[in-house]
């Protein structure tokens, strides 16, 4: 995949000396759908910021499509299309003229085809006449995309765009990233719900105090750090893990009834089939056995904390 | 240059205005209206010609000064302060627009709804009283200049405000005054000496001036001397402005 936008020792300080990105690079490839988890105040919407042209960079360089953010603005941003975190949107205008009024502020022609196909995926068609203040909070949601997508933008930023909304509405709005993924859009969203990046995205950024922590396809980033745990259900009681597994690093639960074993499904081995074995030479019979794997939540908390 | 951007926030800032028509043109021109009736019709009919002009007539250019002074301040800056009040300046930051393409948009429609109720009023005004445009160029030139000019002042009242008070307190306590001292209803010679070169310091004054003497070929000042005061006043709202977008003072972070 080509790269669409690079981000290059990217530094960001305010006015009123706090540094909310420090020395931030990242690559985000054409098509691919990332998202940036972190806590509050890590960085996330400054950093979409600085590549939209809301905020000024203090030093280092932004490029999307191989062009420079400040330099080539104009074109630049012709391709980009924002949803930020509030619900910014004028309450007494009707649906349709705003996401017409979003279209040419970007230079386009308007195109009523065009926007009542958007409206109808969004399934805000039959609202298109509504006066903006008379919407639902989800509906204003699916508004704010309708207007970051009505100049077809090849790169969606979408800063925390299911904050606050409800479980059926979120899912939509994961099937609409999905279906606008598989038109070639390129996306970034920012989060924290974990679950949401876990379904939707390609690769995960973590940022924490304005630094990128890592970036990692996620399916590789859930393996790798991935740590799983056997349950063990022993028949007899142990008072204490024999030395013969003390190797395994067991911890005793249950009273002595069960033990866990910590092992990671990124390694070769997982050492399963000699724990077994161990125990079987010295006696020890087991009851029943059962996996937990950790999710994203697990590694993200996990990463932060390091 | 992004037309379709500039013509989307012109339309847009004048469809606000067609939403609100009595508050944008019914009562600028009903207190005009009042203007007329109270110092043209009931007090002016017992005033003296003023340079052989009625009163009723000499009052005009001033009330058409002062209506479309506050109207332009008033329309552009609630027209920049409104998007940032409910968030929606990132549309305009995000799109590719200049600053100088924003500007138009805004300042644009300001400028066309205060210029057009000026005329509205000029038009009204020969309800009451008899007027004879010595210089009806210069009347258009100095109205439209007025008006933009006015209107840029309004789009830096509507970033530095943080609050509606903030966007109502020049206005209210610098213009109305400074457009009321500033012969709007006199001539400077009815004043005292000392206060005559005190209202010199009123930059309005140049601009009434001028206009009045586009409508009776009279005026406080020459009329080189309100050119020159009406384009410096446009220079420095520019300057102004250009300072605030290059730095991107409370409008970036």
């Amino acid at each position: 995949m080509s790269e669409i936008i690079s981000v290059k020792s990217l530094v960001k300080k305010y006015d009123n000396d706090f540094i909310a990105v420090k020395n931030l690079s990242l690559k985000i490839n054409q098509g691919e759908i990332i998202a940036l988890l972190g806590p509050n105040g890590a960085g996330k919407t400054t950093l979409i910021s600085t590549i939209c042209g809301l905020a000024s960079i203090t030093s280092g360089s932004i490029t999307v499509n191989g062009l420079d953010v400040i330099q080539d603005y104009r074109k630049t941003r012709e391709i980009i299309g924002l949803v930020p975190q509030e619900l910014a949107l004028e309450p007494f205008e009707k649906v349709i003229n705003s996401v017409k009024f979003s279209r040419r502020l970007f230079g386009k022609k308007n195109n009523n085809e065009y926007i009542e196909q958007l409206l109808t995926k969004l399934q805000l068609y039959d609202k298109k006449d509504n006066i903006i203040k008379s919407l639902s909070g989800g509906m204003k949601r699916r508004v704010m995309i309708a207007k970051a997508l009505s100049h077809n933008p090849k790169i969606l930023f979408l800063d925390e765009p299911t904050a606050g909304v409800d479980v059926e509405l979120r899912k939509d709005m994961w099937n609409i990233v999905k279906e606008l993924k598989n038109e070639g859009v390129t996306i970034i969203l920012t989060t924290h719900y974990i679950e949401e990046a876990e379904m939707i995205a390609d690769r995960i950024g973590i940022i924490n105090n304005g630094e990128l922590l890592l970036v990692e396809e996620k399916n590789k980033l859930i393996k790798r750090m991935s740590i799983k745990i056997l349950k063990v259900r022993l028949k007899k009681r142990l008072k204490k893990i024999p030395q013969k597994l003390a190797k395994y690093k067991l911890k005793l639960i249950d009273d002595g009834n069960s033990f866990n074993y910590y092992y990671n499904i990124g390694k070769e081995k997982t050492g399963i089939t000699s724990l077994l074995s161990d125990m079987n030479e010295i006696g020890i019979n087991l009851f029943d056995i059962q996996t937990e794997e950790t999710s994203l939540e697990d590694i993200f908390v996990k990463i932060i904390k390091d | 240059m992004n037309l379709r951007g500039i013509q989307a926030i012109y339309i847009y800032e004048m469809n606000r205005s067609f939403r609100t028509l009595i508050q944008s043109l019914v009562s600028p021109v009903l207190s005009t209206i009042l203007y007329f009736i109270v110092f043209g019709a009931a007090i002016g009919s017992r005033m003296e010609n003023i340079s052989n002009v009625s009163y009723g007539a000499f009052i005009v250019p001033g009330l058409i000064m002062l209506t479309v002074q506050m109207q332009s301040v008033n329309n552009a800056s609630f027209g920049i302060y409104f998007p940032k009040f409910i968030g929606t300046t990132y549309e305009l930051l995000s799109a590719p627009l200049s600053f100088v393409e924003i500007v138009i948009g805004y300042v644009g429609a300001a400028t066309t709804k205060a210029f057009s109720i000026g005329l509205i009023i000029l038009a009204t005004s020969y309800l009451f009283v008899t007027i004879n445009i010595v210089h009806p160029f210069f009347m258009v030139f100095f109205l439209l200049l007025t008006c933009i000019s006015f209107s840029l002042l309004g789009f830096i009242i509507g970033i530095v405000s943080d609050n509606f008070e903030q966007l109502n307190i020049a206005p209210m306590l610098i213009i109305t005054p400074l457009v009321f001292l500033g012969g709007s209803f006199y001539t400077l010679d009815m004043l005292p000496p000392f206060w005559q070169n005190f209202a010199l310091l009123n930059p309005i004054v140049y601009l009434i001036s001028g206009f009045r003497w586009a409508f009776f070929g009279i005026g406080d000042v020459p009329i080189l001397t309100s050119v020159f005061f009406i384009l410096l006043f446009t220079s420095i709202c520019i300057s102004i402005i250009w300072y605030i977008f290059k730095t991107g003072y409370r409008i970036k972070n």
